[in-house]
């Protein structure tokens, strides 16, 4: 993939993420911090679907956001054909592991799988 | 080692003052680091770091290495890092550094030749490679009007970055370049810039291919090291900024 | 060829925030504020985990999570969030080519025009909003 396309995907993800972490964060703010955090608040935001979409969603694009970034500062500090192939197919894998990992918190709590 | 030389000292207008010049010296074929060799030199308030350093050689050692020609900021040659800095050694007055002792080291992110003198080999090819001329499908000698036709606003478009003399010192302060060995650089950048801007030019679609890469122009941060110590006001990182608004659709 | 061949500043240089004014210490800032941030999400995507093992799981992490230093923490990481979207808005329309000057003719002493006010006042902000929003997330965590 062309680096254009990559940074126009982090610029893209990073902006969306903005708008959504917002809501996430209101979220918390408008239920009351601590209130927010307690065990039966949780459970029912995972349950609302919507809110459980939008939490997936935000998983996707920092995954991606932050582990692109992390590959560009990885490829600044050295260089060489096969440490530049390990970072980029390290960070690849570490964006799906992350995915899988926090979609199966958000998908089994949805469905009541737990 | 701390030896005095006598500039002016026989000039009864002079106001001459001292200061203590610390040479970088290092030779990569028997030297393992760099050790400093510092000199009292006296200045006048127009003595130029330069002048200095061709006093050392003159009268103290003359092994110092040290690449310069015009003295005039014209030739790009004397590029060094003077008190922490890059800077023109030819350019920079000791009296504007406020400071009793001057360092001067060579430019870093190149390799070392000896002394303060580095290779510019890297710089001239990341130069090459983004074809730093007019790119254009017609022959001028074959078309009737034998030139081609610009306007004043379309020549405002290019003409800072085209006062570009290849010092290197912006390659010297990015902070990408620091670690990046394959990083393109904001001098060859701006020069990508330079061309693209020109209404002559139809190499547009080519160069940004060519800067497109994982270490071409997306490895720029926009912290703008490089424009604060550009000493011909070339702008690098206006260039390189302005350059990357065509691949994000923000310029056509 | 290596790095002591290439003279190469290395990433103490890079890191160096004290030679090129307030952009290098944004850019110094922003990556910092971007790994932070990294490692918080990815410990966030833990925690949050830990529901799936019941009311007692989710009730020992949150009990980690709920002291001082959990708190100071969780400052850091909001003061590193906004730090970051906000500069990070500068940069990308920076990057965009938008609000770093127009070309001219330089004039001497030179003063880069991409460096200007418009972005210093973008860095302060960022770092302003970045200790207000820290503030607030104090108030509200140590208030509670």
């Amino acid at each position: 993939m062309r680096e254009s396309i990559i940074m126009k995907i982090h610029y893209g993800t990073a902006l969306a993420a903005v708008a959504l972490v917002a809501v996430h964060i209101l979220m918390r703010l408008t239920q009351g911090f601590a209130e927010s955090l307690q065990y039966d608040s949780v459970i029912t935001n995972y349950k609302f679907l919507p809110y459980a979409g939008m939490l997936e969603i935000i998983l996707i694009l920092l995954s991606i956001h932050g582990f692109n970034g992390l590959r560009v500062i990885l490829l600044e500090l050295k260089q060489g054909r096969a440490y530049e192939k390990a970072v980029s197919y390290g960070c690849i894998v570490a964006i799906i592991a992350l995915i899988v990992y926090g979609s199966r918190t958000i998908i089994m709590v949805n469905t009541g799988m737990m | 080692m701390a030896l005095t030389s006598g500039l002016a000292e026989n000039s009864p207008l002079s106001s001459f003052q001292l200061i203590t010049l610390r040479i970088a010296r290092y030779n990569p074929e028997h030297d393992s680091a760099k050790t400093f060799m510092e000199f009292q030199i006296q200045y006048e308030k127009w003595t130029t770091v330069l002048e200095a350093i061709l006093e050392v050689k003159k009268y103290f050692d003359h092994s110092v290495a040290v690449r310069y020609s015009c003295r005039q900021a014209t030739c790009g040659s004397c590029g060094m890092i003077i008190n922490g800095k890059p800077r023109l050694a030819c350019f920079t007055k000791i009296s504007e550094l406020n400071s009793n002792i001057i360092t001067v080291e060579p430019m870093n992110n190149f390799p070392i030749i000896r002394d303060l003198a580095v290779k510019f080999e890297r710089l001239f090819d990341t130069h090459h490679k983004i074809k730093p001329y007019l790119i254009h499908d017609d022959n001028e000698i074959t078309k009737d009007t034998k030139e081609f036709l610009q306007s004043p606003e379309e020549l405002e478009q290019y003409i800072q970055f085209s006062n570009c003399i290849k010092c290197g010192l912006c390659n010297s302060a990015c902070p990408t370049m620091a670690t990046d060995s394959s990083f393109v650089g904001p001098q060859a950048l701006a020069q990508a810039y330079r061309y693209v801007a020109d209404s002559r030019d139809k190499g547009k679609d080519n160069r940004l291919k060519i800067i497109d890469d994982s270490h071409g122009i997306w490895r720029c941060h926009f912290a703008g090291s490089c424009s604060q110590v550009c000493p011909k006001g070339v702008d690098p990182a206006m260039g390189i900024q302005l350059l990357r608004g065509y691949m994000l659709g923000f310029r056509s | 060829m290596t790095n002591q061949d290439e003279h190469k500043e290395g990433i103490g240089g890079m890191i160096n925030p004290r030679r090129y004014g307030v952009e290098r210490v944004a850019y110094l800032l922003m990556r910092l504020s971007g790994l932070g941030l990294l490692a918080y999400f990815i410990g966030h995507i833990y925690e949050t985990s830990t529901i799936l093992k019941g009311q007692v799981g989710w009730n020992e992490f949150l009990e980690l999570t709920q002291t001082n230093a959990g708190h100071a923490i969780l400052a850091i990481v909001i003061a590193m969030c906004v730090f970051h979207t906000v500069n990070g808005i500068r940069v990308m329309l920076g990057h965009g080519g938008i609000g770093v000057g127009k070309p001219a003719r330089p004039d001497y002493p030179y003063t880069p025009a991409s460096q200007n006010i418009r972005h210093k006042i973008g860095i302060y902000s960022a770092i302003i909003l970045a200790a207000i929003a820290m503030m607030y997330g104090l108030t509200v965590m140590f208030g509670e």
